[in-house]
């Protein structure tokens, strides 16, 4: 089996458009989160999002090329272009060999409602125009990707809820593992348009506390009201040891453990507890570490009383007694769905290399499921050199990540 | 509507809708070749004539329309 290490990393989030910015604030545990008030006009009951910054890439990509990016397609360039930046990989190596590219992404509301409301008003698919089919499928992210940057390797993309970005970089970690690609471009991406989340607040699941934004998403927090939506893309590279070596990149994590699991339960929207574990105890022995050798897990924790308790009762089964100090970025970021999974990698792997963990904040008053985790309700400065990531989503599907340090 | 605001209208869409450079367009400027125009940004066009000049351009009417003179030709014909 291959060694499975990480060379390069982007960020395109609520809490910065670039490393260093987003480092900045999950060091300072600032929120990322604000309000828009088309949401309420449009319908909405609740109009708290992620501010996530739109990107211009006029300039950046030729028109033939950008026409069919959707919103998060373009977060996630922006994101995949500093992750190559950073792993050294330029246009000659892109042409020479042959890269994968992974991304999860379960929605692309905005084209596909734009296309129905012209299709309602006209009733004539010429009149569509060519963007829509390449910006409304899910795989917009990934079949535009592998086109800008004309890629060889594997191309498709994860749907898998909320746990979409997470499972990408555990392919793309069992394609090189396996010695099935040397490099994969992965990651995860989520729209934040005003489409984009309707069906979603539609449950009311979304915090209403409208009045105080950086306060509404309080994972683990007994006066939490709901979860708060949120967007960008992160992407990493992920390569294969030997390959990064004889490159010469620069080597910034080590992937060492993916677990999945399903929950088995019947209820659509609930997380389960047993689900939750099956996915850490099977990335944890396949990176062959046990509870005592985690240093940080980044919990999936949204802010929702279920899915927190759920995720809470599994850590403390795994965990208590033991050092891990536990978080959930969500707190400042809210919750990037699509994109969560990789995102929290990305974030993990910051605060691996700044030697700290990023507060969980609003953590006033923790409900009664958590009061045996070590949670860090304020910025920790600490060595960390194993991560555990848990991210969650609708239908049961789980998967955890082990991230190391690489020395 | 005269061939001069055809023309600034085809020249306004041409330039901010297809982003294509203004020293690109001139009357015998070839559609593909100078203009960069490709059979997608077609399926484009056809909607943006469609908002701008009120008709829907068929394909078989836009054989041999291949210049930017021949194309604005075609716009004033139909909307005589």
């Amino acid at each position: 089996m291959k060694r499975v290490v990480i060379t390069g990393m982007g960020i395109w989030s609520c809490l910065g458009t670039s490393i260093e910015e987003v480092k900045d604030s999950l060091y300072n545990g600032k929120s990322g989160i604000g309000i828009e008030e088309d949401r309420l006009k449009y319908g909405y009951q609740s109009a708290l999002t992620g501010i996530v910054k739109k990107p211009v890439l006029k300039g950046l990509i030729d028109r033939h090329l950008r026409r069919g990016l959707s919103e998060e397609a373009e977060y996630a360039f922006m994101a995949s272009s500093e992750a190559f930046r950073m792993a050294g990989i330029d246009e000659s190596y892109l042409d020479a060999n042959e890269v994968g590219c992974i991304f999860g992404n379960d929605s692309s509301a905005k084209p596909v409602i734009e296309a129905a409301k012209i299709m309602d008003e006209k009733h004539d698919t010429e009149l569509l125009g060519q963007s829509f089919i390449f910006q409304a499928m899910n795989s917009t992210v990934t079949m535009n990707l592998s086109t800008i940057f004309r890629l060889k390797g594997a191309n498709f993309t994860i749907s898998a809820a909320c746990a979409s970005g997470s499972h990408s970089i555990g392919l793309a970690y069992m394609l090189i593992r396996n010695g099935l690609q040397d490099v994969v471009l992965c990651g995860g991406a989520q729209e934040t348009n005003l489409y984009s989340m309707a069906s979603f607040d539609a449950l009311g699941a979304f915090s209403k506390n409208m009045d105080n934004p950086a306060e509404a998403s309080r994972p683990f927090d007994r006066d939490r009201d709901g979860l708060v939506p949120s967007g960008g893309a992160a992407a990493l590279i992920l390569e294969d040891y030997d390959h990064a070596i004889a490159r010469g990149a620069t080597i910034i994590a080590e992937v060492t453990g993916y677990g999945f699991s399903s929950n088995g339960t019947s209820v659509i929207s609930q997380p389960s507890d047993e689900g939750c574990l099956r996915a850490m105890k099977r990335a944890m022995e396949d990176a062959g570490v046990t509870a005592s050798d985690i240093d940080y897990i980044n919990a999936h924790a949204t802010s929702t009383k279920q899915g927190d308790m759920f995720e809470a009762m599994a850590i403390d089964k795994l965990f208590r007694g033991e050092h891990a100090l536990v978080s959930s970025t969500k707190s400042m970021t809210g919750h990037e769905c699509w994109m969560a999974g990789a995102s929290e990698v990305v974030y993990s792997i910051i605060m691996m290399q700044n030697n700290f963990v990023a507060p969980n904040i609003n953590l006033k008053n923790r409900d009664e499921f958590s009061e045996h985790l070590n949670l860090a309700a304020e910025t920790v400065d600490t060595e960390i050199n194993t991560v555990l990531s848990n991210s969650f989503g609708f239908g049961g599907t789980n998967s955890a990540l082990v991230i190391k340090k690489f020395v | 509507m005269n061939r001069a605001e055809i023309e600034a209208k085809v020249k306004d869409f041409l330039i901010n809708e297809l982003e294509i450079e203004e020293e690109n367009i001139f009357p015998d400027a070839k559609l593909k070749d100078d203009m960069g125009i490709d059979s997608l940004d077609f399926v484009d066009i056809v909607v943006i004539v469609e908002r701008n000049f009120g008709f829907k351009i068929k394909a078989e009417e836009m054989v041999g329309v291949n210049t930017y003179a021949k194309f604005c030709d075609y716009i004033e014909n139909k909307i005589k």
